[in-house]
């Protein structure tokens, strides 16, 4: 068991009262395995997740658990309410995260060779030479042409597919245990979807990293996927194996949104 | 032109176009735009010459700049009294004032402008990252200050410590790091919320970390231009204090206070207003371009 999520409720506290976006979600990863979180906007979906990472605006008050499996045998660490040191060596070392907008999740100001040998020199602890070394590596391992030399490039100078390249990249680079993309593909071109969901298929096949998917996409998650959970209003109305889900969808939300697929 | 010189002039070129892609660093990357904007440049050059003027010139006449000399007063500028810009009221040499002048128009509006960058970035920065209470706090004690009036706090520091020129370079200092402040706190707000901030707190960064590296590079732009139009304003803002008679002490002069004893002699000797006035509008408009070309220049997607 890699995180195991225990009745996780999440309440933001407003002028007009507090206002619940998530309440009693329940679910586990397996290291190496494959979770996707369904639902529309507003399901509370991206919040769970930032729950994880500590990264709530401050307004937000969170209950229940999360237990990340320790690092080999040792205990696991309880992120809900971690302080900010101990999260701090967790994210992007341990759980590293892909966002929706690769366009804007790059610094502009600051060369992807600085943006990546950082992070790798903040987690891994290597020296600069190293961390080039190993930056490069990625990179080519996210198919990027000419690696080495596209190190010295801004982010504006990459197109959005090759962003997002870039930031699974980035978010690989120290090998975390846990991977979760958030919308990682609904920015970009459809024919460039299909290529960025390869890669990280791959490249999750090759380090055997697990996967925590979050989408409004069905079709998405169908193909990438073992499990799924589809959420509504902040509630779980459904988990379970995605072929069952997909064959025999118990709950009418989720018949609703396999009837909602467009077919061509 | 031979098949072999072609074939390396190309090679150059291919050379150059690489080097132009795969640059060095964000410094050699805005040099490289800047070196490119012609107005930027030439204001750096008159800059430079002026600089030089300032430090060196002084050694160059035979005059200096507090002997006075009653047997010439009110010259014009002339190639054969050796007065090139001519003497004021009392006899003194006018070239060696203004450049002596200048050491010390520049250097007020040079130093107290570091001063207020370095104190300005690093509180509006913090301020505006961490945001919450320490902001409030840490923008209402800037409010404080900034109602305090300027001129009752400068007497009361000359009251206390003595006219000199260190006292001049605090003062100023003192209250300019305030706009500054709040141009950055506002612009810092702005960055927040950024999603490549977010990222990288993601990605494991701590709050120095994500200052430093993200917030502050973004803020270039703006603090380059801001600190372009602050060095003119300190220029200015000395010579009204020496004009109040709080500044630079006679016989040691800036231009600000050699134009307002000019102004006194202008009907009579008009080169003794006009010529420390061309030196201080050349260098305030040479400061404004370089600003303007930096800002450019520091902007990665601006090409």
């Amino acid at each position: 068991m890699l995180l195991r999520v225990d009745n996780l409720a999440i309440e933001f506290a407003t002028h007009s009262g507090p206002v619940s976006a998530v309440r009693d979600l329940s679910f586990t990863i397996d290291h190496g395995e494959s979770v996707g979180i369904v639902g529309e906007s507003g399901s509370g979906k991206s919040q769970s997740v930032l729950a994880l990472m500590g990264l709530l605006a401050d307004n937000a008050r969170v209950a229940g658990s999360a237990r990340l499996a320790g690092p080999g045998n040792a205990a696991p660490v309880e992120l809900i309410g971690a302080r900010a040191r101990v999260l701090r060596r967790v994210r992007g070392a341990r759980i590293a995260m892909i966002f929706q907008d690769p366009m804007t999740a790059l610094n502009p100001h600051l060369r992807i060779a600085t943006q990546m040998t950082e992070l790798v020199r903040t987690h891994l602890g290597v020296s600069k030479r190293e961390a080039t070394e190993r930056a490069v590596a990625m990179l080519e391992a996210v198919r990027i042409p000419q690696a080495a030399r596209r190190m010295r490039a801004y982010p504006h100078q990459f197109s959005g597919g090759m962003r997002q390249r870039v930031m699974i990249a980035m978010a690989l680079a120290c090998e975390p245990e846990l991977l979760i993309a958030d919308e990682p593909t609904t920015a970009l071109d459809v024919t460039v979807q299909d290529e960025i969901l390869e890669t990280i298929a791959e490249l999750r096949a090759a380090t055997n990293t697990a996967l925590l998917l979050i989408t409004h996409d069905l079709g998405v998650v169908a193909g990438q996927c073992a499990r799924t959970i589809v959420m509504q209003h902040g509630q779980v109305v459904e988990q379970g194996a995605t072929e069952r889900i997909f064959e025999q969808p118990a709950a009418t939300y989720t018949q609703d949104l396999l009837a909602a697929i467009p077919r061509l | 032109m031979s098949r072999a010189t072609t074939k390396s002039v190309l090679a150059s070129r291919k050379q150059q176009a690489m080097d132009r892609a795969a640059g060095n660093s964000l410094g050699r990357d805005a040099w490289r735009r800047l070196s490119a904007n012609r107005a930027a440049m030439t204001s750096l050059g008159v800059l430079v010459f002026i600089t030089l003027a300032v430090i060196i010139g002084p050694w160059l006449t035979s005059y200096d700049y507090f002997s006075q000399d009653y047997d010439a007063i009110w010259q014009a500028p002339s190639l054969a009294t050796g007065h090139w810009f001519g003497t004021d009221q009392v006899g003194r040499d006018l070239f060696a004032r203004t450049l002596t002048g200048g050491r010390i128009s520049l250097m007020v509006g040079i130093v107290t402008t570091l001063v207020s960058l370095v104190i300005g970035v690093t509180y509006g920065a913090v301020a505006g990252f961490v945001g919450g209470k320490t902001d409030s706090l840490m923008m209402r004690a800037v409010d404080i200050l900034y109602s305090l009036p300027f001129m009752f706090f400068v007497i009361l520091l000359v009251v206390f410590f003595g006219r000199n020129l260190f006292l001049l370079f605090a003062a100023i200092g003192a209250v300019s790091w305030l706009d500054m402040a709040r141009i950055v706190r506002g612009q810092t707000l702005a960055i927040k919320s950024q999603p490549y901030i977010e990222a990288a707190r993601m990605a494991g960064a701590g709050t120095v970390r994500i200052i430093s590296r993200h917030v502050v590079p973004n803020l270039a732009g703006i603090v380059v231009v801001y600190v372009t139009l602050t060095i003119p304003q300190v220029i200015l803002f000395e010579s009204f204090l020496s004009y109040l008679g709080l500044g630079v002490q006679p016989p040691a002069t800036s231009w600000g206070a050699l134009i307002n004893d000019g102004t006194g002699e202008m009907s009579v000797a008009p080169w003794l207003v006009l010529i420390p006035s061309i030196f201080l509008a050349v260098t305030l408009f040479c400061f404004n371009f370089i600003g303007d070309g930096l800002r450019d220049a520091l902007d990665p997607k601006d090409r």
